[in-house]
């Protein structure tokens, strides 16, 4: 299951969203918000997001990860929209019988969705500048 | 001649001033209709440095264009980042 969303991400609520009687194990990984990069001070940060193409491209990145990995379900969510120092970015979960096959497959998921999904991120600075991260 | 619905994000969206439009083109491919829109709208990224999707899909350079597509084109995006 994949969502953007507009709205602030509730952890608590996803995590007890992701529930099978087969599965041991949940590993979660929560991405947020840096107050610096690059050594620049971030101030707050804005994502856009293309969603019918992230939607089909996470579609892609999970039966790639069912395939790899004994897991039995992962869920995605990632924020658009204006977000401060701290705040949920993206939020994983995945659901397996163990633990092992879980925290791999949550590993290899953020690492997919960061390169292929099609999310940009937009930071604005203490000194008033402002740009668009890997704009090559 | 077709019709095809171009999108923009970010960077190319701001610098084109429009998430999307129409566009009326002899471009059989999105690799030509790359070249049109960047000596249109004055777009930096390199097309090495960018991808395409048609019709909310990834899709190879030299896919020909059909009537009505929807082309995105997808600049770098934000989470390649060498540090994890």
């Amino acid at each position: 299951m994949f969502e953007l969303s507009e709205l602030p991400i509730d952890p608590i609520r996803l995590a007890k969203e992701c529930r099978n009687d087969g599965a041991g194990a949940l590993v979660t990984f929560e991405g947020r918000v840096r107050i610096s990069n690059q050594g620049r001070t971030v101030i707050r940060l804005e994502y856009e997001g293309a969603s019918e193409l992230a939607a089909n491209e996470f579609a892609n990145i999970e039966d790639e990860t069912l395939d790899k990995y004994d897991v039995v379900a992962v869920t995605c969510q990632h924020r658009v929209g204006v977000l401060e120092i701290g705040d949920v970015a993206v939020w994983i979960g995945v659901l397996a019988a163990h633990r092992g096959p879980a925290f791999e497959a949550c590993r290899f998921v953020i690492d997919e969705l960061k390169e292929r999904l099609p999310i940009w991120k937009k930071e604005f600075y203490t000194d008033g500048d402002s740009g668009w991260i890997n704009s090559a | 001649m077709i019709h095809v619905e171009c999108a923009y994000y970010a960077m190319m969206r701001e610098r084109s001033g429009c998430a999307s439009e129409s566009i009326q083109t002899e471009a059989k491919t999105p690799e030509e209709l790359y070249e049109e829109v960047v000596s249109l709208h004055g777009f930096s990224p390199e097309r090495a440095h960018v991808k395409v999707a048609i019709n909310d899909s990834f899709a190879t350079w030299e896919t020909p264009l059909q009537e009505g597509d929807r082309v995105a084109f997808i600049p770098p995006v934000a989470g390649g980042c060498d540090h994890v």
